[in-house]
Order: C-alpha cells, then structure tokens, then sequence
C-alpha cells in the first residue's frame, strides 16, 4: 500500500519537475519571449516580477532551475525508486509478509510528503522559490533573498524533512533485508533487485545526516545570523552586509556533496536492480555473473564515499587531493563497467523477449554507457579544467538519470503493473512511448555535449545569447542548438501522454491476466496473489533455489520458480 | 590532433598549456568512442542473434569467454595510464610550478588581482612602481571594489580595469590572482583553457601564457545570482609595444579611477 502511496506522488512530482523545465527550455531557445500556454498563468500564480507578461525573468529561471533539480532528486526518482519501488516489490522478493516497521515507514511517507508540501509551497511567497542551485552554495544561499522567510528558507526545512524521512526508510530497509529473509533466502541467493536496495540504504543512512546538520547550519545563517558558511570581508553591491563572516563556503560544499556523490548511486542502484530483474526474464536464462555484480555493488557502496571533491577540484585543490579523488574516481567506474557489462553478457545465448518493460530496460543499458563514459573527461581534473560547470556536465548526469534512471523506472511499472493492478498495460502503447522517449532524450541530450565542449556554461537564463550571440567569442552554431533541444523537450514530452493515458486507462480496462504469474517469473514477488494481500503470501514461502533458474537443462518448463520445492 | 580538436568543437587554443589539455582530452574521448563502439556493437549483433523468434531455446549456461575480464583488466590499465601519464602531471603543472620573479622585467610574470563581483569582472595591477598599494575593506564601495586607500603612495599608480577588459602581453607568464567580493564566481577562459573558481574571502592563484593576440571572453563559471548570464568580461592579448603603452598610459591617468 505505501508503495503504491509513494509511487502516485512520486509520479506526479516528477510530471511538475519535467514541466518546469519545459518552460525552462522554451525560455532558452526564446530568451524574452512569453510562455506559450502557461505565460498568463505564470504571472497570475507567481507575480508580476517573476513572470511579467507571461515572460520568465531572470529569478524565476533560476528559482525552476534550483527546483527542478531538487524536485527530481528528492521528490521524484528517490521516492519512485526506495519508497515506491523499494517497499513494494523488497518484502515480496525476500518472502516477508511485511516490511519490518510499518509504523516507522508511514511516519517517511508523511515526512516526505509534507517536505514535497514545503516545497510546492516556497513557489508562491513573496521572492520566490530557493534560486541557488540544488547544489545551495553559500554566500549566495544566504545573500539571494533579503526578506526573513524565503525561498531558500523553505527549502532548507523542506531538506530536513526529505533527509529524516530517508533515514528512517533506510533503518526500515536494512532491518527488513537483514532479519525478514524467508527460510532459505540466502544472502547469495538474493534477487540482485534486493541487494541494490540494501546498498542503496546504506548509502543514504550514512550520507544523508551531514547535510542534514549543514542544511541546519545554513538555515541558522539564514536566519539567525550566524556565518557557518559566510566569509569575513563580504562586500554586497557596494555595501558591507551585516554578518559576524569568519565562516567558510568550502564547508557547505564538502558537507552538501559528501551526501550528494552518494545520492547520484542512490539514483543509480535500485534503477540497475530493475534493469537485471527486466533482463532476467526476458532473456530465460540467470544473470551472467551474479557474485560479480553483488560484489560490485558493494563496492560502489563503499567507494561511492570517498570520491565526492571531484564536484570540488577548481576550488583550489592541490595536487596530492586532487590525486586521491581522481583515483578513487577512476576506481568506481570499474565496479560500475562490471555491472553494466555483466548486463551486457546476459543477453549472450538468451532467447530475447522484445516487450515493453524489456525494450526500456535493453535500452537503458547504452544510455546508461553513454553517461557514464562522458563522466571520464569530468573526472579527470585536468579536462575538467574546460569542462567545468558547463552543459556538458549536464548532458552527462542527464543521460544517467533520464534514458538511464527514469527507462529503469518505466521497465519497472509496466513489469510490476500487473501484480499490483491484475492487469496489464497496452503494449502499443507501450511501444510508442518507448520508441519516442528514447529518440527524444537522444535529441535532447546529445547536443548538449557540444554546447559544453564549445565552451557553453550552465545555469544562463538567456540560453548563452550575451555570451555567444555577438562580440567577443560570438558562436552562433551554440544557440541554434538550443532550438533544436527545446523541439525535442517538447516531443518528448508528447509522448509521455500516451503512457500517462495508458498507466490509467489500464487500471481498469487494461488485459486481465490469466495467472498471478503473467511474465512467467522465477522471483518470488511473482509468487503471490494479485495483488498481494495482507501479510503478502497466501502460505508461507521457502526459497528453494537461486533467484534466476530459468532454462534449467532437463526441466520441462523454461523456469523453475524460486519457491518451488525439489 | 587538428582533426580531432574539430570533429569535438574544441574552439581553437590560444595558451601554452592548453594544447596540452586539449590532447588529454582527445585521448579520454577516443577511449569513450571504443568502449562505446564496442559495446553497442555487441549488443545490437547479440539482440538481433539471440531474439526469440532466432533462438527459442535459452542456453542456461550462457557467456563461457573470458574476454570480458581481460578487456575489463585492459580498460583500468588504459585509465590508469590517463592518470599516471597526463591528468597529474598536467595538473601539478598548473598548480605546483607557477613562474617566478628573477628581475628581469622583459620575461618576469605579469601579476594581476582579479576580482568577480555581481555581475562584473575587475583587475587590478601593481601600477610601475612594482608595489602593490594597501587594500582595506573600509575603503571598500562600488566604485573602489578593490578598497584601495587614497593616501597610500602605492596606490596613486595601481591600474585598475573596473568592468572593461584588461590587457595581457603577448608569449608571457601571467597570474591572475582569483578572489570575489560577494558571492561565489568562476573565473573562466575559454580560448586559454583556464577555469578558476573565485571565491569569497579565499585567493587563488592561476597562470597562463597567451600565444595568439586577439579579444577573448571571460564567463563567469558559477551561479552567481539572478544575472549570471550576463557576467561576461573580455580581456586583450597584445604585442609587448602595445601593452606597455597601454599600461603607462592607465598607471599615469590615475590609474585607479575609483577612488572617492
């Protein structure tokens, strides 16, 4: 039940994050332009000085900049994946009736809910919404809005809400995988699907509280006029602005990115679960290298703490840091080459199903290599030196969220729609949504590396036009290509209306199944009624067998469930 | 190198270091464009051979090479290379061997103070006297950023080039000494291939050496606030002649017009 409560907020939490980047972009191929459609609401809703004429000012591109990122980060892909996913299908695969602490998990669901309610909320007060990034940076968190509760305010308290409900989910998960485990639920016997979600709440109970204590600190900068984060010697527009300054803005970045690195794996993980379980039983065959990947999971989840200045190198770092992060950098890419190339191997010698949840799982796998490999010239300081803060970070990191998270995240709806629905979603429609996301992110995405490489940086409001419109360094070709990526936003998101249509119309007039197992699964969340009632099992379940026994030589049927007895 | 440097829109590098990072950065790319072909080869060959309709009987055993392991062993090894062989030495070379001061005044580095402010870049040099003059944040207004004081001897021929470029000669050494006034800038040179975060209440040093004269850009590399698009300085590399004659003629004009 909650996660089907996670999964319809979430849901709808990532349609408006993807909405303020529609206006977002149309303002960037059309700086100065209204709004087609929500201009006039736009300014209604946000004041004149946000929006006059329906026209996105300079602040509102930067409030739906900074909200957008924080809105897909922390309202939409973390919730759909742990919370909607995670509590969903986690008991079901480990044979628990439950998850450990009910209580404790509704208890999140209200924390997340209310921070997402905090949030929402920051849009409509006087200044607007947080404007500094999703990354905060002090000063300018603390010097961008001078009325006492702001934009960045909000934000802040939303954060703390956000943080602590991932926590106690994290302590929910690693109970549950630990002490709920069926009898005969081994660890090495695991659905990968479980492990990534066991990792993945490691990563978040032990990166989460630094920035839960630096967010407080900042909102102590905020409002109480401390200098935590606020140097001595700041001079704002001409005047000395009243801090007591001694404080550091390295610290905020060190405490804001040892959560986030890790939080980029949060995103990542439960995704590539999906992705195997996806491949698992389209291909009827086991995963090709199973100790690999737990292996490997593992240690991203250790390594994925020890990387995190590399968002930090041009802050003045010497060399013998910037060797260590570079190596620890360089060091996690191998566990996650592993993981992707032993998805890549599973398809040897499959005997491949195209349907909707397998064509957004196979693709995820190329579009996840994309971004990571566009990662390596990041990672390296010395190329990171151009590349720095421009659209090609942002290429990168979309390519492994968007076609490489949210592709796991749709696998992963049309897979379990129908054990939680007892219906099944239209493959036609199914097929059109895929074929047309994946092209679009393409369109969207890939310009973006020559944006950057052309020297293009992030975050301008007016697409890059006082830069590269005339003068000095003018490159016309860099603005054309905002055109041609809005065209594409724009498509991309028609085509999310027939998945949007399709995920309702089905509830109700979707094919009924003919079995609990319609997919004709090993795991045991396909071992359930449909859907799964109180307690999840109808009568207690044993793991007799590995996760993945599918095409066992000598059985009559191409899987071997992973209950079945003998 | 050309060839490559087009075909990823490096724009052209006009710094002594730069060739550098460019070929380091072509290397990364054509190791990205063989991992990516090879992957993308194999699996578009392995969909289409192991379809169902081709292959309705899964093999329970599936992959038995061992090639992955190797060209796994192979991929860290050419990463470790790329660190080991380019991303530290070049880096050490930017940060650890800054050029230094010997006393002859045709080769010795040009020392500039770059300030980022909203939304705006300013400089400031030590004027012919070679000194620098005192700085207090009490002298500190938005026509003296630098907060140069009035009455100090030092200070009467300090050039600054308060939101206009400023001038850098041609085949020297220069330092651009980074900091901020108010919120956290980048200082970013595109055509040089330098990027430098500025930050509040920190100086950083930088160091470049311009090889082609001409008018360049300077972006302002981090979210600085509402008109961060709109932070774009420009900066002149020109022939020693022409930059000395610039020089004399800001140092002499008092220099530093933004005193009160």
């Amino acid at each position: 039940m909650i996660g089907i409560q996670y999964g319809i907020t979430s849901l709808l939490f990532l349609l408006f994050g993807f909405l303020l980047m529609l206006a977002m972009r149309y303002q960037l191929a059309h700086p100065g332009q209204p709004i087609p459609l929500v201009g006039g609401l736009m300014e209604k809703a946000l004041g004149e000085d946000m929006a006059k004429g329906g026209v996105m000012q300079a602040d509102l591109y930067n409030a739906f900049g900074a909200m957008h990122g924080t809105i897909m980060v922390f309202l939409a892909i973390v919730p759909l994946l742990f919370g909607a996913f995670g509590n969903y299908v986690t008991p079901l695969q480990i044979g628990a009736p439950d998850m450990a602490f009910p209580r404790l998990n509704m208890a999140s669901y209200h924390l997340f809910f209310w921070g997402g309610a905090v949030m929402l909320s920051s849009f409509f007060i006087p200044g607007g919404a947080a404007k500094s990034g999703w990354t905060s940076y002090s000063p300018l968190a603390t010097m961008a809005d001078s009325n006492f509760i702001n934009g960045q305010t909000l934000w802040l308290v939303g954060m703390v809400l956000l943080i602590t409900s991932s926590l106690l989910g994290a302590v929910n998960f690693i109970a549950t995988i630990i002490q709920l485990r069926a009898k005969g639920m081994t660890w090495m016997r695991l659905p990968f699907f479980v492990w990534a979600q066991f990792v993945t709440a490691f990563l978040l109970l032990l990166a989460f509280p630094p920035l839960e204590a630096a967010g407080l600190m900042q909102l102590a900068d905020n409002v109480l006029g401390t200098s935590f984060f606020l140097p001595t010697g700041l001079v704002v527009n001409g005047s000395k602005p009243d801090v007591s300054g001694g404080g550091s803005p390295l610290l905020w970045q060190h405490l804001f990115w040892f959560l986030a690195h890790p939080e980029v794996y949060v995103l990542i993980l439960p995704a590539m679960g999906i992705v195997a379980e996806v491949i698992a039983n389209n291909t009827r065959k086991p995963l090709w290298g199973y100790k690999s990947l737990v292996y490997a999971v593992l240690s991203i989840g250790f390594l994925a703490f020890i990387v995190w200045a590399h968002h930090m190198y041009l802050t003045g770092m010497g060399t013998k840091i910037a060797t260590f992060f570079q190596t620890t950098t360089m060091m996690i890419s191998i566990p996650s080459v592993i993981i992707l190339t032993a998805l890549f191997i599973s398809l040897w010698g499959g005997s491949i199903r195209f349907n909707t949840p397998m064509l957004f799982a196979l693709s995820f796998l190329p579009m996840f290599g994309i971004g990571g490999l566009t990662g390596l010239p990041l990672g390296f300081n010395a190329s990171d030196i151009y590349l720095h803060d421009s659209y090609y970070v942002i290429g990168h990191f979309h390519y492994v969220v968007a076609p490489g998270t949210i592709f796991g995240i749709f696998a992963g709806i049309y897979f379990w729609f129908p054990k939680a629905t007892g219906r099944m979603m239209s493959e036609t429609l199914g097929k059109i949504h895929w074929f047309g996301s994946l092209i679009c992110m393409n369109g969207i995405f890939m310009p973006m590396f020559i944006q950057g490489l052309r020297g293009m940086s992030r975050r301008m409001y007016d697409g890059g036009a006082t830069y590269f419109g005339s003068g000095v360094g003018a490159d016309p070709g860099v603005l054309r290509l905002n055109n041609a990526i809005t065209a594409a936003a724009i498509a991309l998101a028609l085509f999310q209306l027939p998945f949007i249509f399709n995920f309702f119309w089905s509830i109700w007039n979707g094919k009924k199944v003919e079995s609990d197992n319609p997919w004709e699964a090993t795991t045991l969340d396909w071992q359930t009624p449909t859907p799964p009632p109180h307690g999840n099992f109808a009568t207690e379940p044993v793991a007799h067998r590995g996760p993945y026994e599918y095409s066992v030589p000598g059985s009559k049927k191409d899987f071997t469930p992973q209950g079945q007895p003998g | 190198m050309e060839f490559f440097s087009k075909i990823l829109n490096l724009p052209d590098v006009a710094s002594a270091h730069g060739a550098g990072i460019d070929q380091f950065i072509i290397y990364i790319h054509l190791l990205m464009a063989a991992l990516f072909v090879g992957w993308l080869g194999y699996f578009l060959y392995t969909v289409f051979r192991f379809r169902s309709s081709a292959n309705p009987k899964a093999d329970y055993a599936g992959a038995k090479s061992h090639f992955s392991s190797y060209a796994e062993v192979g991929v860290a090894a050419i990463e470790a290379l790329l660190l080991l062989g380019f991303a530290i030495p070049l880096w050490a070379k930017a940060v650890d061997e800054f050029p230094t001061k010997k006393g002859d005044a045709k080769t010795d580095p040009i020392e500039i103070a770059i300030q980022g402010q909203q939304f705006a870049w300013n400089a400031h040099y030590a004027g012919p006297d070679g000194v620098w003059g005192k700085q207090g944040i009490q002298h500190a207004s938005a026509t003296n950023p630098f907060g140069l004081d009035s009455a100090d001897a030092g200070a009467k021929d300090d050039v600054t080039c308060l939101r206009e470029p400023f001038y850098v000669p041609l085949n020297r050494d220069v330092i651009c000494r980074i900091s901020s006034m108010d919120v956290i800038h980048c200082f970013k040179l595109p055509r040089m291939r330098v990027t430098q975060d500025a930050i509040p209440g920190m100086t950083i040093p930088v160091h470049f050496k311009a090889t082609k004269p001409g008018d360049y850009m300077i972006i302002c590399a981090q979210l600085c606030g509402n008109l961060h698009s709109t932070m774009k300085g420009e900066f002149k590399v020109v022939a020693d002649a022409e930059y000395a004659e610039w020089f004399a003629k800001k140092a002499a004009s008092g220099g530093a017009q933004s005193f009160e």
